[in-house]
């Protein structure tokens, strides 16, 4: 289900929101992940340092990327490795496809990268005739079913175990039961054959040592073990951002990324690669290549207002802590990237910005996601920023501009808004019934289908005041000498440079 | 010393009562609130749709109002880190810019204006209900007030505090996306009162009255008999209550 573009978010959402087998698989994992990373937050003991050291590194890498990419590169060439940069998402997929020529590949086998995700590389593999086999689980199930991953790290997040079992049967030929080690197990046995057979192995890329020109990976399915040591060709693809400096840095992000992704300590693999098979390994593919992705991302760099976007790491901890992705999931957004995150970077990757206009609007601005960043993103203020610029841009809905509008030329004087109190109390005559409002028509509409909304009181405030201040007034005590004391020390302080 | 009283467009219009007990309870304590009539609403209806200039407009009376205050106190969180917003929303602006960044230095929401400032984590009350606490998003995450409600309300007499489960959970209220993205915020507060109601609490009490009106409108909408109230109305309340039951 690629709905790319073609609907609004709000119709997208409706379908999401009419879907209790999507809603309630949603549910079931995201809180799973949640509780799963605030427990291994909590249980860490110093997370809060942790994550402002991981922003550090992370500002500080995407403030010097020019240097560290140049770094990386070189090192990697050094290693053996062939390193492409690619500008657009095109000149990424026509490297993969001339790769995959060259090679006269049959079959390309893969581990998750959400860049894959972003070139639509399948298709395009398939179109010159060459087999790409998903080998993460999720990712397999949602290759099966012909739809793009809903969630950064669990692609089929929107799937339970029945629809899955259901899928897998039909590529098994035969009645699979919905029992998750039998269904694995059936995944398993299928793509061994596929590893086997794979002349290209293509992956991701979590992060990418500078110093070293190596590439690290984290899965807990062993199957990106798999693609980068059995084929003999391995393609990494890798947006530009993934770089971090060091090792050492990298130590930063291990703590980071599982915890805040899975609750994990760590994943069950963690595999870093520097460079094509040597004589005395093993194995591993006698070529590889890495592919570094732009498609947008440059684009951010000395953007003061999402120059952040690009110290992302890609953990999905605010899809799972956000309570609209948790109603409707992660197709209703889109594009590649769901959740707040998503509804960011879709935007910002994309030349065509209008389009993606009302993705900023699915948020209620409640700042979970920045709570759950570890690195501490402020998605919530881009959203904003988001559409102000839409705005600016003179993209704005009309009639919501003349409301606002409107809403400055009341709210600038207090006269003024005071004048329009009381039309509203004349004007909620006609709708109120015992003091709320429950018409279901014009702006009220979408509010009254889910509530009821209450009416303005005889007085406001305001009108009560002059006569609560004269009672208050008759009746004041002395504050309590301490009080004194703590509010004069606290005005003390704030003149000093300190304060809330 | 000028202790100022930061109404709330909301708290002003539809829910008087807020505001009149947050008043009356800081009287207790000696404090003389004065009231600039100036003030409107912070803004952020026009800013958070990207409507600066707007909001820019409405701010301005925020700021005009509370210039010669010594402390700004007001009856909702999400208003008052609307305030934390106003040095980059009047970043070009040299006169209105400083008049910003003092504002948010003399700031406080209710809760945190109690304990925070006056020291006080008990105001004596009793309050003999089961009750439960939604904490709304912008205070608690964004202006950092968790532990401020939760002292005052396990100082009250009588008061049961039930947990609610989801508590970090937007209401769905989120300003205009209430109306924008009616769906999904009616599904989030559906979530929200689903869980108020599993709680078998007699009162929800909260932080702030947008969010409050949200969630009461769902209740009421449902036909659910859960009282809701401001965390200063339910703490005024419960001074009277004791006070009636003594004399």
């Amino acid at each position: 289900m690629s709905t790319e573009g073609k609907m609004s978010v709000k119709n997208r959402a409706r379908l999401a929101l009419n879907n209790d087998f999507l809603r309630s698989a949603v549910r079931f994992t995201t809180e799973r992940l949640r509780s799963g990373k605030i427990q291994a937050s909590a249980d860490h003991g110093s997370w809060d340092e942790w994550r402002e050291r991981g922003r550090q590194i992370r500002l500080h890498t995407i403030a010097n990327l020019d240097y560290y990419l140049t770094q990386f590169a070189d090192n990697a060439r050094a290693n053996g490795v062939h390193v492409h940069f690619a500008d657009t998402a095109e000149e990424a997929v026509q490297l993969s496809l001339n790769i995959a020529k060259q090679k006269s590949a049959q079959s390309v086998v893969k581990s998750k990268s959400m860049v894959s995700e972003e070139l639509h590389l399948n298709k395009a593999l398939e179109s010159i005739g060459v087999e790409a086999v998903e080998t993460d689980l999720g990712e397999y199930i949602i290759q099966l079913a012909d739809e793009t991953p809903s969630h950064i790290i669990i692609p089929a997040i929107h799937k339970n175990r029945y629809q899955i079992a259901d899928l897998l049967s039909k590529e098994a030929g035969e009645t699979l039961p919905p029992d998750t080690s039998i269904l694995a197990g059936f995944v398993r046995n299928k793509l061994r054959e596929k590893f086997l057979d794979a002349e290209i192995g293509m992956t991701g890329c979590n992060f990418a040592i500078a110093e070293t020109g190596s590439m690290v990976l984290f899965e807990n399915e062993g199957n990106a073990r798999m693609v980068t040591t059995v084929p003999k060709t391995q393609i990494t693809l890798m947006g530009m951002e993934r770089i971090i400096p060091s090792w050492t840095d990298l130590e930063v992000m291990a703590t980071l990324l599982p915890r805040s992704a899975t609750g994990q300590k760590l994943t069950v693999y963690m595999s870093g690669i520097t460079g094509p098979r040597r004589d005395e390994d093993g194995d591993g593919p006698d070529e590889m290549h890495i592919i570094i992705l732009d498609n947008g991302r440059s684009l951010q760099l000395g953007d003061p207002e999402f120059q952040e976007l690009l110290n992302c790491i890609r953990c999905g901890a605010c899809l799972n802590a956000c309570p609209v992705y948790r109603q409707i999931g992660g197709h209703a957004y889109g594009g590649t990237y769901s959740g707040p995150i998503g509804a960011v970077l879709t935007p910002a990757l994309k030349k065509n910005v209008a389009e993606w206009d009302d993705i900023a609007n699915a948020s209620s601005l409640c700042g979970a996601c920045y709570e759950a960043c570890p690195v501490k993103i402020p998605l919530h203020d881009m959203l904003v920023s988001l559409r102000r610029r839409k705005v600016e841009a003179g993209r704005g809905n009309k009639l919501e501009g003349l409301g606002m509008k409107g809403f400055a030329a009341i709210m600038n004087n207090s006269k003024r808004y005071r004048a329009v109190i009381r039309l509203g109390k004349i004007g909620q005559k006609l709708v109120a019934r015992s003091g709320e409002i429950r018409l279901k028509a014009g702006p009220l509409k979408g509010w009254n289908t889910y509530r009821v909304t209450p009416t303005l009181p005889k007085h406001s405030f305001r009108d009560k005041w002059p006569t609560l201040e004269q009672e208050i007034r008759g009746g004041l005590q002395n504050m309590p000498s301490g009080m004194e004391q703590r509010l004069q020390n606290i005005m003390k302080d704030r003149n000093k440079g300190g304060g809330s | 010393m000028k202790i100022s009283l930061f109404v709330t467009c909301l708290s002003d219009t539809l829910f008087p009562r807020v505001t009149e007990s947050m008043v009356r309870l800081l009287a207790r304590y000696g404090l003389q609130l004065e009231f600039p009539e100036l003030q409107t609403c912070c803004g952020q209806p026009a800013y958070n749709s990207g409507y600066w200039d707007e909001a820019r407009a409405s701010a301005k009376t925020i700021l005009d109002a509370f210039d010669d205050s010594d402390f700004v106190v007001s009856p909702s969180g999400s208003c008052t880190y609307m305030v934390h917003h106003y040095s980059s929303l009047f970043k070009d602006d040299p006169v209105y810019l400083q008049k910003a960044e003092l504002l948010q230095k003399k700031t406080y929401e209710f809760s945190q204006f109690l304990v925070q400032v006056l020291g006080v984590t008990d105001v004596g009350a009793t309050f003999k209900h089961k009750v439960t606490y939604h904490p709304s998003c912008h205070g608690s995450r964004l202006l950092g007030v968790k532990e401020e409600p939760m002292e005052l309300l396990r100082s009250v007499k009588g008061l049961e505090l039930v947990p609610l489960p989801f508590a970090d959970d937007c209401c769905g209220f989120g300003g205009t996306f209430a109306v924008k993205m009616a769906d999904i915020s009616g599904a989030m507060v559906t979530e929200k009162v689903d869980h108020i109601v599993e709680t078998e609490a007699s009162v929800l009490a909260g932080l702030d009255m947008a969010c409050l009106m949200n969630i009461a409108g769902n209740l009421r909408y449902r036909g659910e008999k859960v009282r809701v109230m401001h965390l200063a109305e339910l703490l005024y309340e419960g001074l009277e209550e004791k006070e009636v039951k003594q004399a």
